[in-house]
């Protein structure tokens, strides 16, 4: 490390922080990938400055949709930031996979630290910044159409959620340019990530992205819960609720006691290394375990939190295509309500070799395969969801039939992982690693995926293209047999997990076949991405703004694609579950309301961003020493806090006849749109309104 | 739902209309999510402060440092403090003078910045000989858990004054009474996280 800068303006600051100087000072391979990353993510920001300037966009971009307090704008902001981080992520699975086929016997390409800094930023990114928001950003667009709310319960809260979501994706971002990244893992154990041992900003950077990501989870399980609680139109009772808006609510549960933990495993650590503490420390009393029960205690539940949205979509997407009624709607109600509650009985299998006694071994083994029981429950519901019913093959389906396979799978693992003797063989090798992305590729990334194909119609009034969603289904599935099947062999052969170098050659075919499928896997991300340029670009031709593609049967099928920003011009009054779809079978679900009236809809506010780039601030100069920009950042989050409970106006109104010239053009849309049959609902002729047999 | 249903029980939004009723549900069950959401918070690190209490690493220990005086009187100034608090709420719901609300807050805004004061002392006279979170994980997990009290009293503080700058300014709208119904909810939740601290800290400190 050279000699910082201005120590009293830019903290700890030197030359070589960034990843150009070190590469022009030393250009390996190693250090060229560093400034190439880094290179890509300037590139990136500038490209989209230039382009939102050469369009003329800022204004737009300003008013339209970083200021808006729209639950469906928000949601679609929460998914734009899950697929970049996505993008990320893949790549250096990519990187890492690349580096274990290259390095046998030899050291390869990429050194020890900076490859302890990609599976580090791969994990950390993946749940925090890509699961997280992805169903954060599905929860929050659904869940208020589903209930037949307007808006959820607080708007604002809503926005600054988002915008703390983007403080810490932007601080990972910033991390590839200046400095270094932990190389701690996605779980940060100390005392490796104690001063002591890693006194540089890479655990610094995990500590404060972590941080704004896991306040801004709270915030949000808050205001789903109380959303879904207190905001469900006339007739909406809880058991008529769609699944999704039940697994939501579990997940929102999860979210406000499960984040706590991750808070505080956080910020003892911060105290650690800030203020010299000693929670976790070797010396002076300090208690490494103690941490891993408190990561734990968030990190179990959260593999439910997002899980659980992804059990709902499936429930969805299944009876849809099914064209039925979904199997055992109660039995999957108290399912998800068990996995949640029994998901906080099971932490201590994450460490089972802690030394603890086998008695509580035992116990928490036991309460972990019981988990399996309300899960299985939940496959069979959808297996016989699907029996006998009209099932349509389209991409979400797919997903959703992919999922029931590998997770499955994925869970037979789990059991195996789950008897403590037999954990002690396999704990920290590459069965544990293939177990976890056996379960959350199927079990969150297709789930995600699924919906975003089948709700994208809804949020944007046209359809995606099929065939690349095929194409993309099938590389998401066949890469995901080909990265990972392997690594339950080669973890069974005793392979450490995170190892740069191999020295055993036995391995090589094996993680020469993992490479491939990481590659197949990286493939079908620029699948995905080539179906939405050919879907904008055939936008046209597959419009749906009727609104109701694929004869669905929540209540966000009832309203137009995309839905006006009060969602629904009279708030629906309903007397069953499927009411849409049994609407549309026995009377006229688009008789138009008797009057209209004014709508009242929250004002956009400037006060989400200022929160949350000023939190991101706060965080950039904890991480760099930067104390007055620190409190600066601090002073600002608690003066736009203060100034804005002095803001009255806070609402607009939507006059009567603004709605009423919104309704009339939509049910005119509806009128002269064909209905069609589910057979041809993938072709253009699919306008939005489903052809239905009384 | 009825008006009876959605109404917060404590609170009299006198005769507005039924979506603020609604929107005064929402907003003070929300904020009993939140104090249940924090209160996870402060249970962890009772838990941590329980694990935590014999790594004294031969430094000091909770009979050396606790010393009931002072923390006997922070608490009954915390829980006239609560007291005080009520006083305004029961002013607040009877259609009491602005002046006899302002008044209650200004009395628990003092008893708070007492208790702040006396904390601090306390803190202070800790590591004036050497009892400072650095010397060891006892001193950790004390230092991690009391202060965060400590720093939600200050936040509580901060928002009294905030809401008596706010009667002045709006008098009891329906936005001013939800606030200070939930700041309300917010200090007696610190009573009840004290009274935890002196009886799972403090206490069994002194007794062994």
């Amino acid at each position: 490390m050279s000699a910082p800068v201005w120590p009293a303006l830019l903290g700890r600051f030197a030359w070589d922080s960034l990843p150009f100087v070190r590469a022009w000072q030393n250009p390996t391979i190693n250090e060229l990938i560093g400034a190439g990353a880094a290179a890509m993510v300037v590139v990136g920001v500038v490209f989209v400055v230039l382009l939102l300037t050469r369009l003329d966009r800022w204004r737009w971009l300003w008013s339209k949709w970083l200021t808006s307090l729209d639950h469906k704008k928000i949601g679609i902001l929460y998914v734009v930031i899950a697929l970049v981080m996505l993008a990320r992520a893949l790549v250096e699975a990519n990187l890492m996979r690349l580096q274990q086929a290259v390095a046998i016997g030899n050291p390869g390409f990429v050194a020890p630290e900076h490859f302890a800094e990609l599976f580090s930023t791969h994990g950390s990114i993946m749940i925090f910044f890509m699961a997280m928001p992805f169903l954060t950003g599905l929860i929050n667009y659904l869940v208020p159409l589903q209930i037949g709310a307007r808006d959820v319960a607080f708007p604002l809260l809503n926005a600054i959620g988002l915008w703390l979501t983007g403080a810490g994706a932007a601080l990972m971002m910033v991390s590839l340019v200046i400095g270094r990244f932990s190389t701690g893992g996605w779980s940060g154990y100390p005392p490796f990530t104690e001063i002591g041992f890693n006194p540089g900003v890479g655990p610094d950077y995990w500590i404060w992205a972590v941080t704004l990501g896991s306040i801004a989870s709270t915030l949000t399980g808050i205001n789903i819960a109380v959303t879904i609680y207190k905001m469900r139109c006339p007739g909406m009772t809880l058991m008529r609720m769609p699944l999704f808006a039940w697994t939501s609510l579990c997940t929102a549960i999860l979210m406000i006691f499960a984040m706590p933990p991750l808070t505080i495993a956080t910020a003892l650590l911060a105290l650690d290394r800030y203020l010299g503490f000693h929670f976790f420390t070797n010396a002076l009393g300090g208690n490494m375990m103690n941490y891993a029960n408190l990561f734990w205690m968030f990190g179990h539940p959260e593999v439910y939190i997002v899980v659980l949205p992804a059990f709902g979509i499936y429930s969805e997407v299944v009876s849809t295509f099914s064209s039925k009624e979904l199997y055992g709607y109660t039995s999957l109600v108290i399912a998800t309500m068990a996995i949640a509650v029994l998901s906080f009985t099971v932490w201590l299998h994450h460490f089972f070799t802690m030394g603890q006694s086998p008695s509580i071994n035992a116990a928490f083994g036991i309460a972990t395969m019981t988990i399996g029981v309300p899960t299985g429950v939940k496959i069979y519901n959808w297996i016989w969801t699907m029996f006998r019913g009209e099932v349509r093959f389209t991409t979400p389906m797919w997903y959703a039939l992919a999922f029931m396979m590998t997770f499955v799978l994925g869970g037979l693992t789990g059991i195996i992982l789950a008897f403590p003797p037999l954990d002690y063989v396999v704990h920290n090798t590459l069965f544990l690693v293939a177990h976890f992305h056996n379960m959350l590729i199927p079990g969150t990334l297709y789930g995600m995926l699924a919906a975003y194909t089948f709700w994208f119609p809804k949020a944007f009034g046209f359809r995606l293209n099929e065939r690349w969603g095929r194409i993309s289904c099938a590389c998401w599935v066949l890469g995901f047999y080909l990265a990972f099947m392997p690594l339950y062999v080669l973890g069974a052969a005793g392979m450490a997990r995170r190892t740069q170098a191999v020295m055993e050659t036995a391995y090589r075919p094996w993680l020469y076949v993992a490479e491939i499928g990481a590659l197949v896997l990286f493939f079908a991300f620029a699948a995905l991405i080539v179906q939405l340029w050919v879907s904008i670009r055939q936008r046209d031709a597959n419009r749906v703004f009727p609104g109701d593609p694929w004869d669905g049967r929540g209540l966000e099928w009832s309203t137009s694609a995309p839905p006006p920003e009060y969602n629904f011009a009279r708030r629906p009054v309903v007397d069953q579950p499927h009411w849409f779809f049994d609407a549309k079978r026995k009377e006229a679900p688009y008789a138009p309301p008797a009057e209209y009236h004014d709508i009242e809809m929250p004002r956009n506010s400037a006060v989400a961003p200022i929160i949350g780039i000023a939190s991101g601030a706060v965080g950039f100069a904890l991480v760099w020493h930067i104390w007055w920009l620190a409190i600066l950042g601090m002073l600002v989050v608690i003066g736009t806090v203060i100034a804005r409970s002095f803001v009255r106006d806070t609402h607009r109104i939507i006059p009567a006849r603004a709605v009423e010239r919104t309704e009339r053009g939509w049910l005119e849309a509806v009128a002269k749109a064909r209905p069609i049959p589910r057979e041809i609902e993938t072709s253009p002729a699919n306008q939005g309104v489903a052809l239905v047999t009384r | 739902m009825s008006k009876d249903e959605t109404a917060p029980a404590s609170l009299n939004l006198g005769g507005t209309d039924a979506e603020t009723h609604a929107a005064a549900g929402r907003d003070v069950f929300g904020f009993w999510v939140f104090l249940m959401s924090d209160a996870v918070l402060f249970a962890l690190l009772f838990a941590t402060y329980g694990v935590m209490l014999p790594a004294t690493a031969g430094g000091p220990t909770p009979a050396s440092e606790y010393k009931i005086g002072p923390i006997f009187a922070e608490t009954l100034i915390l829980l006239t403090s609560s007291v005080t608090y009520g006083m305004a709420s029961v002013a607040m719901k009877h259609g009491g003078a602005q002046r006899v609300i302002f008044g209650w807050l200004a009395a628990t805004l003092a008893l708070g910045l007492l208790f702040l004061g006396m904390e601090l002392h306390d803190f202070s006279e800790m590591f004036s000989h050497g009892a400072d979170p650095t010397r060891s994980g006892f001193l950790s997990a004390f230092f991690g858990l009391v202060p965060l009290h400590g720093l939600h009293v200050l936040a509580g503080s901060l928002w009294i004054v905030v809401m008596m700058v706010q009667l002045r300014v709006f008098g009891l709208d329906p936005r001013v009474k939800i606030n200070l119904l939930r700041l309300g909810l917010f200090w007696h939740f610190l009573d009840l996280i004290w009274i935890a601290i002196f009886s799972t800290v403090y206490l069994p400190g002194l007794i062994r």
